[in-house]
């Protein structure tokens, strides 16, 4: 071929009206699929059996694929925020980039050190992408959803799992996802990765405690565990709880990045202190899984946010517009609003990512302790009293307990000699080795 | 140390809202923000390598740049080396390899039989250029310098040559070969001068 034939091909190539072209024509290609094989799915449909697991397996891929995206936008906002461009030479503006990743995942060599204790070493990064995505059981995507070839009246879910305890599954799921992180740092038979592991079970255990507190005052008001419940009770009245509950809210998404290990609380895998944290060891696809889980696991922590504080499906605030509508259509605008949603909630972490420096070890620890844990208190002490006096259901009664106790932290930080977080003279002087003291010496006298 | 050399600094105190870390966490959001939807800066900032070149945008200094070696040709085309063994001796990494024969011309005595250059070595200081008391050996503004193999990065006498018939149009020798040490290797002081353009 002539040299300007490659040119022009290139050109045509790289231009926009390709990755369109292609996107249409795969549309197309599905729709096609699924609007000719209908008849064969249509029961699988209307059963309530089969949809949640017609569900699952959608959701899983949908999952799974955007962290993979998630890995292209992360970097790519990495770039923006810092004035770069970002990967944007495989595909267009780089968006096979995460292809070129996972074949680079899959084709890498797979090593398995020596020392490591094998078992537990394989299990980890199996266990902590496992229980990252089973949290997404009981997410209520679309709420319920009526097909009209179904009798009249009859609805199916499209949640996977609908359980009594609700949120207390997803903060149980949540904390079980330190236990991969732990069991790498261990079977690593690294004493960085050890350290790294320690870490992330030290800051889960800290930070459960203002996620749990804050999650109790919510719970206090809406009366229920159920997540399908706090979404309609959210998109009935219009009234998000995020507006009646911010100081809440607040709590619960610091809690959240803590939970997620993501930056300002990426101490775990703190890259400038303990090599690679407790993915030192691991190389190739076990990394990728950790990748892998951490994404997801930012995906849940987002979707589990929205459900309890902006409303989960519901479109828009203060109107309960779609609120009781069961159409297929309805369902599909809210399972749109509700991805929606999540990808604003993980700009905003991977945002936060790259503004914030990272916390040392005993700052974080003085955050969760001193500052979040007696604010859930404050906050469960003001609720239990609104229950009593039975106003915890109204609106105006606990707005006005979030901003008291939002003032008197105000109050208090305007006398505090430090900051929260504190100083390094803060630490506390263990003076183990004293200066001349000869370290291998110890002086029993 | 006098007590009166000894500067004690204090941390500034924070203010009451500095000590919340709230309000500050939404000043640092929105820096990024600014950052990540100001495409001119982004412009500004990075050069997509291949295809924008410092070079290719007027950016490079060429008079400064110190890129692969070059040996100088005299206007009679001889090498205008003198195998005086400055530069190698001004070399902090000895990277420079010479032997000197005697010169067939009757203006110099000695002339380079060999004189390699171990581009792999070579920390691309530019000491050799400055000791140099004739002007013959000088770094270009080429960059681009790849190999398959180590020997193939050893530059000899030949290649090093080459590179100057092939930079002699845009850095021109100074002539005559005696100059200003290289300050402003003959070019206009705008391209010359260092620091003529605010750093981005």
């Amino acid at each position: 071929m002539q040299d300007q034939d490659v040119q022009r091909v290139e050109r045509l190539l790289r231009s926009p009206w390709v990755v369109i072209g292609a996107g249409v024509l795969l549309l197309a290609l599905v729709g096609g699929l699924l609007a000719l094989t209908f008849p064969l799915y249509r029961d699988l449909l209307a059963s309530p059996f089969w949809f949640p697991i017609i569900v699952m397996t959608g959701m899983l891929m949908l999952i799974l694929t955007s962290t993979a995206i998630c890995i292209l936008a992360e970097r790519k906002i990495a770039a923006f925020t810092q004035d770069r461009h970002g990967p944007n030479r495989v595909g267009w503006w780089g968006l096979l980039q995460p292809v070129a990743d996972g074949l680079k995942f899959l084709l890498k060599e797979d090593i398995i050190p020596r020392n490591v204790d094998r078992p537990l070493f394989l299990l980890a990064p199996c266990l902590s992408l496992t229980i990252s995505l089973i949290g997404f059981a009981i997410i209520p995507w679309a709420g319920q959803v009526h097909w009209p070839w179904m009798e009249p009246g009859a609805t199916v879910s499209t949640q996977v799992a609908s359980l009594d305890i609700g949120v207390l599954y997803l903060l149980a799921v949540g904390s079980l996802g330190v236990y991969g992180v732990v069991l790498a740092g261990y079977a690593s038979n690294n004493k960085y990765s050890f350290y790294g592991g320690m870490r992330a079970a030290a800051q889960m255990i800290s930070y459960e405690l203002p996620l749990g507190l804050a999650l109790v005052c919510l719970l206090l008001t809406t009366g229920s565990l159920r997540l399908e419940v706090i979404v309609q009770q959210q998109a009935t009245s219009g009234l998000w709880y995020v507006f009646i509950h911010p100081l809440v809210f607040l709590l619960v998404l610091v809690s959240g990045f803590a939970e997620t290990n993501r930056l300002p609380f990426d101490l775990p895998e703190a890259e400038q202190e303990l090599v690679g944290g407790y993915h030192t060891e691991y190389s190739s696809m076990k990394f990728a899984m950790f990748f892998l889980a951490e994404y997801a696991h930012m995906i849940t922590g987002s979707a589990l946010m929205i459900a309890l504080f902006f409303g989960g499906w519901a479109p828009l605030p203060f109107s309960s517009w779609l609120a009781d509508r069961t159409t297929w259509w309805a369902m599909l605008v809210r399972l749109g609003i509700y991805l929606g949603k999540i990808g604003l909630f993980i700009g905003l972490f991977m945002l936060v990512r790259w503004t914030l420096p990272r916390f040392r070890f005993d700052q974080l620890m003085r955050l969760a302790w001193r500052s979040l844990a007696p604010i859930g208190l404050g906050l469960v002490a003001g609720m239990a009293v609104l229950t009593a006096i039975g106003l915890h259901r109204t609106w105006w009664a606990c707005l006005a307990l979030n901003l008291l106790v939002t003032l008197v932290v105000l109050r208090l930080a305007a006398h505090a000699r430090r900051p929260v977080t504190g100083r390094q003279e803060d630490l506390p002087d263990l003076n183990v080795f004293p200066i001349g003291t000869p370290t291998g010496v110890i002086d029993h006298a | 140390m006098r007590d009166q050399d000894v500067i004690v600094l204090q941390e500034p105190r924070l203010t009451a809202v500095e000590r919340l870390y709230l309000p500050q966490i939404l000043d640092g959001l929105r820096t990024t923000l600014r950052h990540m939807f100001s495409l001119a800066r982004r412009r500004q900032t990075v050069r997509q390598y291949p295809e924008d070149t410092r070079q290719g945008r007027g950016e490079l200094r060429i008079a400064n740049y110190r890129g692969v070696h070059r040996l100088n040709k005299d206007p009679h085309g001889r090498v205008a080396c003198v195998a005086c063994f400055m530069c190698s001796t001004a070399c902090p990494v000895q990277c420079i390899h010479i032997e000197a024969g005697e010169s067939p011309w009757p203006d110099r005595e000695k002339c380079p039989v060999k004189f390699d250059i171990d581009e792999l070595r070579c920390i691309y200081c530019g000491f050799c250029e400055e000791a140099c008391p004739v002007d013959a050996i000088e770094l270009t503004p080429h960059y681009e310098l790849v190999g398959r193999t180590r020997e193939e990065m050893i530059l000899d006498k030949e290649k090093l040559l080459a590179v100057y018939e092939r930079t002699k149009e845009l850095k021109p020798r100074k002539n005559p070969p005696i100059t200003d040490y290289g300050l402003t290797g003959g070019q206009p002081p705008e391209v010359s001068r260092p620091n003529v353009q605010g750093k981005v």
